[in-house]
């Protein structure tokens, strides 16, 4: 299995000469199983040159995992060169609601007078679900999602394959109901999704400071993360969802500060930047 | 983990009712007793860490809840017992013996936690002493 991100900036797209280094696109990771299986975490506007390269040779089938319907989650979507192609079946999970169908709510965004055209224009066999609170299969992945604690319907989902597994828990502040040190980890917002994982890609948008004036807006902070990762025992942690105000040098700081914090807790912690792929387990890549 | 993780909706009751100074009783769609606040220790007589994982058939009975005529109520006529059982709202006034001995007036409001309208995650009391 392998995951390459395609965006990995958080809130909105901030390109610029300030972001270069990390990238400037919001939430899209592209995930390959050792069968070729497809799937696409979340579909902010990193799903769009993800599309592109898709189109050289273009699956039958995509899934694609939104985490939560958030615009720079789901901003992409209109601009995913596979929606408006033929011969691809397109599956679209997002979290269950308690009132609409996911296909009402993500219409809702792409409609007039918000977008120019609806989904159902697209030529892509589009299928939506309701991703289940529990396991379920995607070609030879086992998917796993759990609701999480941000505001509104919102999952993080685990997938493995292998015996290797790799956890997205972005948009994600477990420190609003735990105090994440002390807590049993039982209690703990995402604590199954991330226990023993591989890789865990987690949210991290704030430094400790800007956290404090941030409380409930649904993220967490560095040092929040590197605690709960620890906790998880994640083999390496993945910083994601970068604050649009953090250019590349106070990535690097908070890179920095980050393993500073986590000592040799963690395998490797880093921050996601975009164009990179991880190597989560052995994989025959196609 | 030494223990599964429990439903979102049950983490933000726990974290909702542990910061409240207000009593809260909060269990299970069993019933186990899984948390209830420092404002409830007060009332019920116990420290939580004592009453943990209480099942149902305990604490509907350890508290000895009676009518306001001293007569006893059995689960189904508890409030909690009522959002168990019955999964609807409900409210009463009974009188209840704390584990410290003191017997107490208390109002109980129970209500039971859908995480989705077919998805019953537990239940929960609130309470106060007359």
């Amino acid at each position: 299995m392998r995951a390459t991100i395609w965006g990995c900036r958080g809130s909105i797209a901030t390109p610029g000469p300030a972001t270069l280094r990390y990238g400037g696109n919001t939430s899209c990771v592209e995930v390959r199983s050792a069968a070729g299986d497809v799937l696409i975490l979340d579909a902010g506007t990193g799903l769009r040159p993800l599309g592109v390269e898709l189109m050289r040779d273009l699956p039958a089938r995509i899934d694609v995992l939104l985490t939560h319907l958030h615009v720079d989650h789901l901003e992409g979507l209109g601009f995913f060169a596979p929606l408006w192609a033929s011969d691809v079946e397109l599956h679209i999970w997002g979290p269950r609601s308690t009132v609409r169908p996911l296909s009402h709510r993500i219409e809702h965004y792409f409609s007039p007078p918000l977008f120019p055209v609806g989904l159902g224009e697209g030529t892509a066999r589009l299928e939506f679900h309701d991703a289940p609170e529990g396991e379920w299969m995607i070609g030879g992945v086992r998917v796993t999602s759990q609701p999480i604690l941000h505001p509104g319907a919102t999952v993080g989902y685990r997938l493995e394959e292998q015996g290797r597994s790799l956890a997205y828990v972005t948009d994600h502040e477990p420190a609003l109901a735990s105090d994440l040190a002390t807590t049993p980890f039982g209690w703990v917002s995402g604590a199954a999704l991330a226990f023993g994982a591989d890789v865990l890609i987690h949210d991290a948008q704030y430094t400790a400071e800007e956290y404090g004036t941030k409380v409930g807006w649904g993220h967490s902070s560095v040092d929040q993360v590197v605690t709960f990762a620890t906790r998880a025992k994640a083999d390496q942690l993945l910083l994601f969802h970068h604050d649009p105000s953090h250019d590349d040098d106070a990535m690097d700081a908070i890179v920095a500060h980050a393993r500073e914090t986590a000592g040799g807790a963690l395998g490797r912690c880093a921050a996601a930047t975009e164009g990179v792929t991880l190597d989560i387990g052995p994989s025959s890549w196609r | 983990m030494d223990a599964p993780q429990h439903n979102l909706v049950l983490i933000v009751a726990r974290d909702f009712a542990s910061r409240l100074a207000t009593p809260v009783f909060l269990v299970d769609p069993d019933g186990t007793l899984l948390f209830f606040n420092e404002a409830a220790e007060a009332v019920l007589g116990q420290p939580f860490r004592e009453g943990a994982g209480m099942p149902v058939e305990e604490w509907s009975t350890v508290f000895s809840p009676a009518d306001e005529d001293g007569a006893p109520l059995p689960l189904q006529d508890l409030p909690l017992g009522v959002a168990l059982v019955r999964r609807v709202p409900a409210h009463r006034a009974l009188r209840i013996v704390g584990r410290d001995g003191v017997a107490r007036g208390i109002e109980v409001t129970a209500f039971p936690l859908f995480a989705h309208a077919d998805e019953f995650v537990g239940a929960v009391a609130i309470f106060w002493e007359h």
